[in-house]
């Protein structure tokens, strides 16, 4: 159900920062919101998303129900090495989506 | 103790007693929302006892937010990024909507450059603040003051 877009350069020279967008669909469901019977819609959010870079852990971001639905998040890393960027998202109710893209380095 | 109770005991147990019922709902309804005590509690947790420096820290968010829904936010941190000095940490925190918690996004060396977007919601016109935790174990932080125009969190599902 969930589907999420990576936005990465496929090249890279060794050593150049580059920028990594990310945009996951999801609706991030506070748990404070009520329905129109007054029960409590429970909590559905993305906890955690990780980033790793051919295994090694780049980037980390623990989120809360403060973050806006389908979670859009933008970081950096270092072009160290050709190989694959990873990523995870995690959340409640077992939610899980990873994602992969490959990075050429010269 | 006379049998019949005086007037004035009387009023000293009933306005006692009004008293604490006001306290117990108003300590009920808090919950509701974060306040600026309870923000500053949250960045006590992440914190622990050491300082947090005004500077440093770069937090973007627009001054004027027409959808708490959906507000774009960018925090950089001047940093060189290597092993020895670099961010290890940047932390969001607001002071009224539901939780005082935004998101903390965490960056090693090999991050090279200690900036992140995102976009988060706002439940009320409020102060945002960025704090970053630097290698060496200081604590940096910054704020900014938004007007929200249209709540995000409090609408029916």
């Amino acid at each position: 159900m969930a589907s999420a877009l990576i936005n990465a350069p496929p090249r890279a020279k060794r050593g150049e920062i580059i920028e990594i967008k990310t945009l996951i669909s999801h609706p991030m469901e506070t748990g404070y919101r009520r329905t129109q019977l007054g029960a409590l819609v429970p909590r559905d959010i993305i906890r955690l998303f990780v980033c790793t870079y051919n295994g090694t852990e780049v980037f980390r971001a623990e989120l809360h129900p403060a973050i806006a639905a389908n979670p859009f998040i933008v970081f950096s890393t270092v072009a160290t090495e050709s190989g694959t960027l990873a990523f995870q998202w995690t959340g409640d109710r077992g939610f899980s989506e990873t994602e992969s893209v490959a990075i050429t380095v010269d | 103790m006379s049998r019949n109770t005086s007037r004035r005991e009387f009023l000293l147990t009933a306005g006692g007693a009004a008293a604490g019922i006001g306290l117990a709902s108003v300590i009920a309804v808090e919950p509701a929302r974060a306040t600026p005590a309870t923000m500053q509690e949250a960045i006590r947790k992440v914190v622990g006892p050491a300082r947090v420096n005004p500077g440093r820290v770069k937090l973007e968010l627009p001054p004027l937010v027409e959808n708490g829904n959906t507000v774009p936010l960018t925090v950089k941190v001047e940093s060189p990024m290597t092993a020895a000095d670099h961010v290890k940490a940047l932390h969001l925190f607001n002071e009224k909507n539901p939780q005082p918690d935004v998101a903390s996004f965490r960056f090693g060396p090999r991050a090279g450059r200690a900036s992140v977007s995102t976009r988060i919601r706002l439940a009320d016109t409020q102060t945002v603040i960025a704090v970053c935790e630097l290698s060496d174990g200081s604590f940096w932080s910054a704020s900014v003051n938004v007007v929200v125009t249209l709540a995000a969190c409090l609408e029916d599902a």
